[in-house]
């Protein structure tokens, strides 16, 4: 997983070519507590960096899920509405959208992983 | 009148510094290493470690042990008491027998909703009231602006409140504090030693909320929490089970801008009783229909709806908004409650309900979504 990208709300990144896939990080899972519906974008989406594209909802309350980067949202996870429990900071199975990036450089001011432990060590 | 503790509440909020308060059992929350956050100016534990659901189905089939030290408990006391608390609220308090426990609310002029509380009768001339956390300060106010000469209103600062509740609660009393609540009833109370023990709660089980002196409140939680059939329980827990069982929860199902009637409790109007705030148009309201009713919704379709969603017919006329709503870990689907146009929407209507712009089908129900199971109040009910 050493190759995710991490944002301050808490979402993952993995840029592969344009394309990032997008999801949210064990740390927001774990926050987020039990989980009851996750609302998902269409595909075809145009997205711009911090636009909330997705809802989680728990049992606690309604989270918004935001874009790092700009683009169209070209594939949607739809098994995770279903399979709540494979949400998580895992490439195969927790990825919440593709994005196909109109500016990649978006991606590039981002976290990585040990920064990203650090600033969710200052949280607690 | 009721603009004073408006004027008070402006200048407590100018004068109040970002500390919160704390309940007794504040230590002891963030030893279990609860989730904790602000509400009504307290910090309290919102969840502990085995998370919303775990906690909300524990209360439904063994005992969960709540801290509401938050909400407010008073004495009333002298010759006038009674007289007093009907000049308050449309119930009927002359009549209520020593140790029976009533739910009532108190009214604005216009009908409007102060805050909705139990009162119990202690004595011939004195009660016990336990208010809103979020209330208790414009409660007291108010309640002290129509204080007639002879009657004492005492604030209990320094007593801790713990709501113990579930199937296992009167077993768990017995066992952990040798409390013999067996021929207890429903909505009743009992003093034992220092104890204030009142069968009742929020969450719809059978349970008790236990009223105890505030250097206690720590050693009653643990040897409560020491029971195997006892975990405590969050503030989360403790709305997902109101909310499956339609009670009301003030500042969002009932307000100054809701009148009993409306709020679908008009039963808490005492027959006989007149003189009471906001009584012409209460009565008008049993009398005919009022403009909108508060009812439950179930979600028919995936999603959540919360406080401020939309409740729209199936034509696209809107009937009313969600003052209230969640997952029902019971039913295993969402349900809510709010305020729909009498003329336009009746219980069995299919509705669409909007959230973040996307409807979702639901129908009109009547409250509870889950059947309580306290005690009888009465001896002979079933």
């Amino acid at each position: 997983m050493s190759d995710l990208k991490y944002t301050n709300d808490h979402e993952w990144i993995k840029v592969e070519g344009d394309t990032a896939w997008i999801g949210i990080t064990t740390y927001a899972r774990h926050a987020l507590g039990d989980l009851v519906y996750l609302e998902l974008p269409e595909t075809g989406r145009k997205v711009k960096k911090g636009d909330n594209f997705a809802v989680v909802e728990s049992v606690k309350a309604a989270s918004e899920i935001y874009t790092p980067v700009s683009g169209e949202i070209i594939a949607v996870n739809d098994n995770l509405s279903d399979n709540l429990e494979d949400l998580k900071e895992d490439l195969n199975k927790g990825w919440i959208v593709k994005v196909k990036m109109s500016n990649p450089a978006e991606a590039e001011g981002l976290m990585d992983q040990g920064a990203y432990a650090k600033f969710t060590e200052s949280l607690s | 009148m009721y603009s004073q503790w408006l004027n008070k509440q402006y200048m407590d909020h100018r004068q109040k510094g970002k500390t919160m308060k704390t309940t007794p059992l504040h230590a002891a929350h963030l030893a279990l290493k609860a989730k904790m956050a602000e509400f009504a100016g307290y910090d309290m534990p919102i969840n502990y470690e085995t998370g919303v659901l775990a906690e909300h189905n524990w209360t439904r089939e063994n005992a969960g042990l709540f801290d509401v030290s938050h909400m407010g408990q008073v004495i009333v006391d002298g010759p006038d008491a009674a007289a007093f608390l009907e000049s308050l609220t449309p119930s009927d308090f002359q009549n209520l027998k020593d140790g029976v426990a009533k739910y009532t609310v108190m009214t604005t002029d216009t009908g409007g909703i102060i805050d909705d509380l139990i009162v119990t009768r202690l004595g011939e001339n004195r009660f016990f009231a336990v208010l809103n956390a979020g209330c208790k300060d414009k409660d007291i106010f108010w309640m002290n602006t129509k204080l007639p000469a002879n009657v004492n209103l005492l604030h209990l600062e320094d007593r801790a409140l713990l709501a113990l509740q579930g199937p296992k609660a009167e077993t768990v009393l017995k066992e952990a504090l040798g409390v013999d609540a067996s021929n207890m009833r429903y909505m009743r109370i009992m003093e034992s030693g220092d104890y204030i023990i009142s069968r009742l709660g929020y969450t719809g089980e059978d349970g008790f909320e236990i009223s105890i002196s505030e250097k206690d409140a720590a050693q009653t939680w643990d040897k409560l929490l020491q029971h195997p059939a006892v975990k405590p329980i969050g503030l989360a827990a403790r709305d997902s089970l109101r909310l499956e069982m339609g009670y009301p929860l003030y500042g969002h199902d009932i307000t100054t801008k809701t009148t009993p009637v409306e709020a679908d409790i008009g039963w808490i109007v005492g027959k006989d009783r007149v003189g009471y705030p906001g009584e012409s148009i209460i009565r008008g309201q049993l009398a005919g229909s009022p403009p909108r009713r508060r009812v439950g919704i179930k979600l028919t379709d995936k999603g959540v709806a919360r406080e401020g969603a939309e409740i729209y017919s199936l034509s696209g006329q809107k009937l009313g908004d969600f003052t209230s709503g969640g997952f029902s870990p019971t039913l295993n689907m969402s349900i809510g409650q709010g305020y729909v146009d009498t003329k336009l929407g009746k219980i069995g209507d299919e509705v669409l309900v909007r959230v973040r712009g996307r409807d979702i089908k639901g129908v009109l129900t009547t409250l509870p979504f889950v059947p309580p199971k306290t005690k009888p109040a009465k001896p002979n009910a079933a």
